[in-house]
């Protein structure tokens, strides 16, 4: 393994320290050490909450910031963080008006997510959920709530961030969060597998000159393994699955392609250019586009492409100021 | 009737976080084949930390068992740490107000177990979890005491029915966890859960079985 780190079971740990040190206005520590909050919340607004499994960096820390998330919780490897890590993000959040918790649908997520909100209760936080569910690979949309959540993640946090940040109530961030990640439809592609460092050895693997279409962020089945040809025929093969799932026509979309780790941002440029010759073609009009690595597997080579769907509603919302690692703008 | 004394539970802890702790690398190797590979790793790392807050305290069983899940729940995240949490809890509030244990009360410990790690998971017997070993084991376990065997016929059947179901894995498809990614290539592989299950329950039967010898004596 050409890795930089030092005993394969702390990287977690160790990660954490150098986010603390680098970014001292975005992160705070808490009483739990899987847990980091953002420092300069108003106490008087609902709280944002996500957490999940490391690896997908910058998912989930660098959404932590201004009119994103409050508070986040850290897991292992691919690993849901723990019940405990989760009530001490609802705690570290400002409460008050209650906690928007915002993750993606994973069978460890849910259970630690479902004892901490019990535990939250005890303690007189009111805690509301939205499960991401934009994965079309994962699940026909017949059966949407067996689907995973994806980098439509993104759009749920950026969208409820900004919906509690100008001062929303509980219910109506969740509402918006909930619309925002169902207005998205989003497709992976994997070119090669990836290696927790303390497994030492790949997780899968992908034949060289194959892709996986349809891939999970921790390397789940996907759709079909194809030739891997031309950029041009990848954007084709993510954009017709995903311009099924939903009328996107005549619509006006954000778009996110998002880096898996490994792939070069130049060529996920390369690619966005096929998928918005598609989308010219579609009759669908692009708001906007956000190309880079947003929600990562590791060094795992390959992309996601995410189609959101925007309304008046939700457009000044993705547009809305924000500070965090991964989004900035204002 | 045979019982056993429910008043002293830490030297029972002690015995499923000796299985556990050392079988760290064979739980592992099992998962590695068609999972994460870290089965071991993390069981290990729970079980061990119960382990040092539990050394040298007086405890029942319930409580013994409470501060397994509790700290199981803390310390391992992912889908185990919920899963076993909810079986131990389940089991220590089945107990909770009780010093010695009859066959019966046994049974209804694993049971309540049982239908608290439901509570929180849709996974279902066939689905290559450790539901697979937990179910028979306790169906077994049941059907022996319902048919009059005494406590230490009914715990050889708890362990048959583990290792059946532990077996059983064996040809099943993953439905759910990391390995469902193989489909069909997962068969042939045991599920590390279901073996992790087999042995926490085995050695839970052969730590009560002495016990009730060493009162009989």
């Amino acid at each position: 393994m050409q890795r930089i780190i030092n005993d394969p079971d702390n990287v977690v740990d160790d990660a954490i320290k150098g986010y603390l040190r680098a970014s001292p206005s975005l992160f705070a520590a808490t009483d739990h050490s899987r847990v980091l909050k953002y420092p300069s919340s108003p106490s008087d607004k609902v709280g944002v909450v996500t957490g999940g499994g490391s690896g997908h960096e910058p998912a989930f820390l660098g959404y932590i910031g201004a009119g994103m998330c409050d508070a986040v919780a850290i897991g292992e490897i691919f690993s849901s963080p723990t019940a405990d890590a989760f009530l001490e993000a609802f705690r570290a959040a400002p409460h008050g008006q209650g906690v928007a918790c915002l993750y993606g649908n994973y069978a460890g997520d849910n259970m630690n997510v479902k004892m901490a909100k019990q535990m939250a209760e005890l303690e007189d936080i009111e805690v509301k959920t939205v499960i991401a569910r934009d994965d079309v690979a994962s699940a026909p949309a017949s059966e949407r709530d067996k689907r995973r959540g994806v980098a439509g993640e993104v759009m749920m946090w950026k969208i409820g961030g900004a919906a509690a940040a100008r001062g929303d109530s509980l219910d109506e961030v969740i509402r918006l969060a909930q619309k925002a990640v169902d207005a998205c439809s989003s497709i992976g592609i994997g070119l090669s597998s990836c290696t927790i460092p303390a497994n030492g050895k790949p997780n899968f693997s992908i034949e060289p000159g194959h892709m996986e279409l349809g891939i999970g962020h921790h390397g789940e089945p996907g759709i079909e393994v194809a030739p891997l040809t031309s950029a041009e025929a990848i954007a084709t093969a993510m954009c017709d699955p995903v311009l099924a799932d939903q009328d996107f026509a005549g619509s006006e979309v954000a778009v996110l392609i998002s880096g898996l780790g490994a792939t070069p941002v130049m060529e996920l440029n390369i690619l966005y250019a096929h998928i918005a010759e598609r989308l010219e073609d579609a009759n669908i009009r692009v708001h906007r586009t956000d190309i880079g690595n947003y929600f990562t597997s590791l060094e795992m080579m390959g992309a996601t492409l995410t189609l959101m769907k925007l309304d008046d509603e939700l457009k000044p919302l993705l547009d809305a100021p924000a500070r965090s690692l991964a989004i900035t703008q204002c | 009737m045979q019982v056993l004394d429910a008043t002293h539970g830490r030297d029972i802890l002690e015995e499923l976080v000796e299985v556990i702790v050392d079988n760290r690398q064979y739980l592992s190797d099992v998962d590695g084949a068609i999972g994460d590979g870290d089965h071991g790793i993390n069981m290990a790392k729970g079980f061990r930390l119960c382990g040092e807050s539990i050394a040298s305290q007086s405890l029942s069983l319930s409580k013994a068992l409470g501060t397994l899940a509790t700290t199981l729940m803390g310390s391992i995240g992912g889908s185990m740490g919920p899963l076993y949490g909810s079986l131990f809890m389940g089991m220590a509030k089945s107990v909770k107000d009780k010093t010695v244990l009859d066959a019966k009360d046994f049974g209804d410990m694993l049971a309540d177990g049982r239908e608290a790690l439901e509570q929180i998971s849709d996974a279902k017997v066939g689905d290559k979890c450790l539901l697979d070993t937990l179910v028979p084991a306790i169906e077994r376990y049941r059907d022996a005491v319902e048919g009059g065997d005494d406590f230490p016929h009914a715990l050889q059947a708890l362990r048959n029915g583990a290792q059946y179901g532990r077996d059983s894995t064996f040809e099943l498809e993953a439905k759910i966890g990391r390995a469902a990614r193989l489909g069909e290539r997962s068969c042939g592989h045991l599920d590390a859960g279901a073996v992790s299950c087999c042995l926490l329950l085995t050695r839970l039967a052969d730590s009560t079985e002495h016990r009730l010898e060493k009162a009989a004596a």
